[in-house]
């Protein structure tokens, strides 16, 4: 992973995109963070600075809102999110065990990712289908009802698809 | 001549294979030169049945539930399109389905019946009557009908949505603003994401007599971030609205300004707190304010703002086009209309019962519910959320009403019921309640940011098993600090779920001396 100070040039570029193509009151912050993970598929920390330039706010204020929220990531994302509800519904119907069986099926522990950087595996708070529990995210598709032999068969054709 | 066939967009629906249902009727119909015509709409919410698909006959809609797209030709052989009832999963006429029959359905009237994103539709199915009421009365009286109508807070707090939009009426400064808190984070409810889904316009039309009665032009609506579904449709809808006239510089011909424009949050629970959810909006971390200030004197950008929960803003159009007194007929005592009842966890079918204040949870769970999922008995039900207190047996008999509740120490919060069998632990459920606080806690205030690190410490203690008498003492200690020493509802109603958990199955927790008679819980 990167750690070094300047952004590559792809990278930069397309945020300087997205900081033009927006508004850049304080309020459009959430709004051009989200356009910036939906397009860069994370934040890149070395962004921060020319964000902050374009709103014209401290370092601290931009990477204060980054940490704050769960959903903003600040590093590549594997090519595949899968997050499992822990929520108190999706546990009364076996949430818990279809995170073990995720794990080891993954290879991965719960904010981990596999070897290949295939899978990450995460936590998600409520989905909204409790009534239909455990509930999961694949990629942005939800998933309810989900078994570990369901699971299984949602991961193979992932896998699958590649 | 063409058959409508109704395959539900709504993501419950689509997490269940809605879409794959969808493509197997289209090609199946295709192949088979039939003339259909597939309509997205809403749930109808039975969740547990869903995918719900319906085909229109003349006896009505006919039910087919939990359709799998393999399903399909068989459905088409077994005379599906006629509304035969001799496949598996042939439900009957849907109306006729003593679930859904039993409710009351003045929110949720069009939910699952109409296109989401029609506006003729909408209009068809009764609605604008609200807006179009309201653009000929003033403001105040507005306010005055929806204070009438006994219409509270849905999203929890449950205060009088008439008396909060007086005082931003009332309030001297501009612009004003109307917020909509569609951050539905709490476990066990989905109401405002259905009614998102499934029928956006009565949300727009509920925010847009809003504004008409406090004098605000803007809204915002606050959806988080995990509702992908939810964003999309209203946005649709919302587009829809501005092209023909429902929304922008002119509503409906009034020459009233509105506009609307929708918000994703991005995964923290906390912004479901109003004053969160405004810091949140304004661009920072949502952080949550001292209050006062109030919102609705100085909420968003530090101007008047309505802060209304989804259900509660759409419950208004009802209100101004059937009247206040129709509205009010329906609950009891202090809580008057109809609640968005939400069934999920283990219980054998979840979903959206809309019903008058006052049903008992007892009803909800077997009679609606029919049990568990499991089969298991139920051990206790949680309510409203995370925030909200274990209920077990003994006082399933509690009516559903704000105060009923209160008195028997727990809360109705957003209405969500969380079922679980007797394989539950207690002292896990506690533990996990207090893991969630220490994840999703703003951090502004010690009880709730240090409070929760040290419950989940003395909850692990008690687990294993170490000086549980004493580690109970603590927790009760640890309780009473946050529930009164907090900030807002987060850390200070944590100690709910712990401390009924505790009352209730005090031997789980090693406590064999206190019980629910003489324990000191203030739960």
């Amino acid at each position: 992973m990167r750690q070094d100070a300047t952004p590559s040039v792809d990278v930069s570029a397309k945020v300087e995109t997205i900081l033009a193509e927006h508004r850049t009151e304080a309020e459009d912050l959430l709004p051009v963070l989200h356009a910036i993970q939906d397009v860069v598929g994370y934040i890149p920390p070395e962004s921060v600075p020319c964000i902050a330039q374009a709103f014209n706010q401290s370092r601290a204020e931009v990477h204060g809102v980054i940490s704050f929220y769960h959903y903003f990531r600040t590093t590549p994302p594997a090519a595949h999110t899968v997050q499992i509800c822990r929520a108190e519904s999706c546990q009364s119907m076996g949430a818990d065990a279809l995170i073990e069986h995720a794990q080891r099926a993954l290879g991965c522990n719960l904010h981990g990712k596999d070897s290949e950087q295939h899978f990450a595996l995460e936590p998600v708070y409520c989905l909204g289908q409790c009534a239909a529990s455990p509930a999961i995210m694949i990629n942005e598709r939800v998933y309810a009802k989900v078994t570990p032999v369901r699971f299984d068969q949602l991961i193979a054709k992932v896998r699958g698809a590649k | 001549m063409t058959t409508r066939i109704f395959v539900p967009r709504d993501s419950t629906a689509l997490a269940l294979g809605a879409d794959e249902v969808a493509t197997a009727i289209a090609e199946e119909a295709a192949r088979l030169q039939l003339d259909v015509q597939i309509v997205r709409n809403g749930s109808r919410g039975l969740l547990w049945l869903e995918p719900l698909v319906e085909v229109e006959t003349d006896y009505g809609r006919m039910g087919y539930g939990e359709v799998t797209a393999e399903d399909i030709p068989a459905l088409f052989d077994s005379g599906f399109l006629r509304g035969a009832v001799t496949h598996d999963k042939a439900l009957g006429v849907v109306d006729e389905i003593a679930y859904l029959k039993k409710q009351t359905r003045l929110t949720f009237t069009r939910t699952g019946i109409t296109d989401p994103v029609s506006l003729s539709d909408y209009e068809t199915h009764g609605g604008y009557a609200g807006l179009r009421a309201a653009l000929k009365l003033a403001p105040a009286a507005i306010v005055e009908m929806v204070t009438e109508s006994g219409l509270r807070g849905r999203g929890g707090a449950a205060f009088p949505t008439g008396i909060k939009w007086k005082t931003v009426l009332n309030a001297p400064a501009q612009p004003k603003y109307i917020v909509c808190n569609a951050d539905e984070g709490d476990s066990g409810t989905f109401a405002d994401r259905i009614l998102m889904e499934g029928d956006p316009f009565v949300l727009i039309e509920g925010m847009a007599i809003a504004a008409l009665a406090v004098g605000a032009n803007k809204g915002y609506i606050y959806v988080r971030s995990e509702y992908p579904h939810a964003i999309a449709t209203l946005n649709e809808a919302i587009d829809i609205a501005y092209e023909q006239g429902y929304l922008g510089s002119d509503v409906l011909g009034s020459g009233k300004q509105f506009d609307l424009v929708v918000r994703k949050g991005a995964g923290a629970y906390i912004c479901g707190e109003e004053t969160s959810l405004l810091e949140s909006l304004e661009g920072k971390r949502g952080v949550v304010r001292a209050k006062p200030p109030l919102p609705a004197l100085q909420g968003l950008f530090g101007k008047p703002t309505v802060v209304n929960n989804v259900i509660s803003l759409a419950s208004v159009p009802t209100i101004l086009a059937k009247g206040a007194s129709f509205y009010k007929d329906f609950g009891m005592g202090r809580s008057r209309g109809t609640l968005p009842i939400q069934l999920a966890g283990n219980i054998k079918h979840g979903g959206l019962i809309e019903l008058a204040f006052g049903v008992t949870l007892r009803e909800i769970l077997y009679d609606y519910g029919g049990g568990s999922a499991s089969g298991r008995p139920i051990k206790a039900a949680q309510l409203g959320g995370p925030l909200g207190a274990y209920l077990p047996e003994s006082q399933f008999d509690t009516p559903l009403d704000y105060e009923a509740l209160v008195a028997v120490g727990a809360m109705l919060g957003h209405g969500g019921i969380v079922v679980h069998d007797d394989t539950a632990d207690m002292t896990k459920l506690a533990r996990y309640a207090m893991e969630f606080c220490a994840i999703e806690s703003c951090g502004k205030c010690t009880p709730c940011r240090i409070g929760s690190t040290r419950g989940v410490e003395v909850m692990d203690k008690i687990i294993a098993g170490k000086d549980q008498r004493q580690q109970v003492m603590l927790l009760r200690d640890l309780c009473d600090v946050m529930l009164h020493g907090s900030l807002c509802a987060m850390g200070g109603m944590t100690p709910y779920p712990v401390l009924s958990a505790l009352k209730h199955f005090p031997k789980e927790f090693g406590d064999t001396l206190g019980d629910a008679s003489d324990s000191k819980s203030l739960v």
